[in-house]
């Protein structure tokens, strides 16, 4: 279970985040909307303790990690597995170390051990035999695909998926959706993704927030939540741009 | 003090902790306080201290994981390998020219006076002290302080820092530790190589093309030269190995976005360690000295 309270988090003198209340349930898979760069990454960064907040406090199972040490967050942190945007791969190693980089780390096994999981994982995200490659031989979608087998090798219990299907073509953002609801229902994970994808989030999702504004502006279930009739939810549903922001912008 | 805050994405401390803190202190005179070295911190002075602070603060974690044996012996092997035998031809260059032009100067400055003997003696004793750990420093810093910064802000920039640390891994384990104990390894040893090519060569040339008696040669820089000579040269490249290996991390580790980031974070590791190099070199010769004195 994860709580964020009253989260408050400003760069210099730019506030992003400016009290968000979130709760969601283990075994959930919730889902984040909202603007680009209206702090989604941010919010997500402070779930796993990447970013300290200025205010507020961030529960996992119970224990605070807001004020928890980079050394004690480590143990926190094993709970959880992180999808990047950029799916941030280690470019100096090959798939195989890429994906293997967690078991080596925490757990003793033996190079034939950690290679049958390497090939059941690449497996999972439908990359088979990719092994030797380096990131940089690997297209955008691969990639992302790689960093969901770094992420979910080690079995965590929560995972998070920042932006997972932005700058994929739709057959793509489909695969690595069917992937998210793959793991999560094997897997039996807590999902939280953050999107700005609505076809992605109608799928993976059964729990969506809304962020608007710097704070959580909506929250539900998809059915009621694309249901609603609120002016805010249904722009950002619909994706209207705001007629009044255009005419101030736009002169002939 | 936490060091989390050198891992996130923007540095400036945030405003609203700042006027909580203000607003924290109940009495008069700590409201003045907090309001000072707020002022302070918006200065230069303030921004190099705290820079000064995150140093420091990322040496102790860094000396303390040492201790805790978390670098893998892969990394450090990989690392001791990119800077000790990657570094020989600089080094190797280095040592051999300076003691080539640093014997002929001496020559032509002790000829006059009839002392050409004394000439090796000079380079030596330069040479250990000073001239072998210097230059040498200088060139790694060059070379590896820049690859380490330019390696460490590229990760930071793409986002792969932040990975490591969701995997459980902590950073100063994984990149600082084998990096420093690398550098702290592999520079006296690349110091020792150039004291000792610097001599020989000064040596060649002594005597073969200054035509100076080799015997005499030999014999003077024998009687005016020390065991304490050489421990000095080593004791600094041990000291310089740690001020590179650290300040090349720091930076890469705090670089801004982008490719102007990672390019400004590696000259800055660059100019930063060889300065911090030339000035400790100073404080370091002065307390050295005073300690063989004491200890006498």
């Amino acid at each position: 279970m994860i709580e964020v309270r009253q989260l408050k988090k400003s760069f210099g003198s730019q506030s992003i985040l400016d009290g968000v209340d979130l709760r969601i349930e283990s075994g959930e898979s919730a889902v984040i909307i909202g603007r680009s760069g209206g702090g989604k990454s941010v919010l997500l960064k402070h779930l796993i303790g990447l970013l300290q907040p200025d205010t507020g406090e961030v529960l996992v199972d119970g224990e605070n990690i807001t004020r928890m040490t980079e050394r004690q967050l480590l143990r926190v942190r094993r709970k959880f597995g992180m999808v990047f945007q950029g799916a941030a791969l280690f470019d100096s190693m090959t798939v195989a170390e890429n994906v293997a980089f967690g078991l080596r780390r925490h757990e003793h096994l033996t190079e034939v051990e950690i290679a049958k999981r390497v090939a059941a994982v690449l497996d999972v995200v439908d990359l088979p035999g990719t092994e030797n490659k380096k990131p940089a031989e690997l297209s955008g979608g691969m990639r992302k695909r790689v960093g969901l087998a770094r992420a979910i090798i080690y079995e965590p219990q929560i995972v998070l998926y920042d932006e997972p299907t932005t700058g994929l073509d739709p057959i793509v953002s489909d695969s690595i959706d069917q992937l998210i609801i793959r793991v999560r229902d094997h897997l039996k994970v807590t999902s939280i993704v953050v999107t700005h994808d609505m076809r992605s989030a109608q799928r993976v999702g059964n729990h969506v927030f809304l962020l608007h504004e710097k704070r959580i502006y909506a929250s539900g279930p998809p059915a009621e939540f694309f249901a609603s009739t609120d002016a805010i939810v249904r722009q950002f549903v619909d994706g209207v741009a705001d007629a009044k922001t255009d005419a101030k912008t736009i002169e002939f | 003090m936490n060091c989390r805050r050198i891992f996130e994405a923007d540095f400036s401390q945030p405003k609203a902790r700042q006027s909580q803190q203000s607003g924290a202190g109940n009495a008069g005179s700590n409201l003045l306080v907090f309001r000072a070295m707020n002022f302070l911190e918006s200065t230069w002075v303030g921004s190099w201290l705290n820079g000064l602070g995150r140093i420091a603060v990322l040496a102790r974690d860094a000396i303390a994981s040492c201790f805790t044996f978390k670098a893998s012996r892969r990394d450090l092997l990989y690392q001791i390998y990119f800077i000790g035998i990657k570094s020989q031809a600089v080094v190797l260059v280095t040592g051999a020219f300076t003691g080539m032009v640093l014997t002929a100067q001496t020559y032509f400055q002790f000829h006059k006076v009839k002392m050409d003997t004394a000439t090796l003696a000079v380079v030596g004793v330069s040479m250990c002290d000073e001239l072998g750990p210097v230059l040498t420093a200088l060139m790694v810093a060059g070379r590896v302080g820049a690859a380490i910064a330019a390696e460490i802000g590229t990760m930071r920039v793409t986002e792969q820092i932040d990975a490591l640390r969701t995997l459980a891994t902590h950073p100063i384990d994984y990149l600082v530790v084998p990096r420093l104990l690398a550098s702290i390894i592999a520079l006296p040893l690349l110091t020792m190589e150039a004291i000792v090519l610097g001599i020989i060569s000064g040596y060649v040339i002594g005597t073969q093309l200054l035509g100076i008696d080799p015997t005499y040669l030999y014999y003077d820089m024998m009687q005016y030269m020390n065991d304490a000579d050489v421990v000095f040269g080593l004791v600094k490249s041990f000291v310089y190995g740690g001020i590179v290996a650290l300040i090349g991390c720091y930076k890469g580790l705090t670089c801004g976005m982008g490719a102007e980031g990672v390019g400004r974070a590696t000259t800055e590791a660059v100019v930063y360690s060889s300065i911090t190099i030339l000035i400790t070199n100073f404080f370091l010769t002065l307390f050295l000295q005073r300690l063989y004195v004491l200890m006498q």
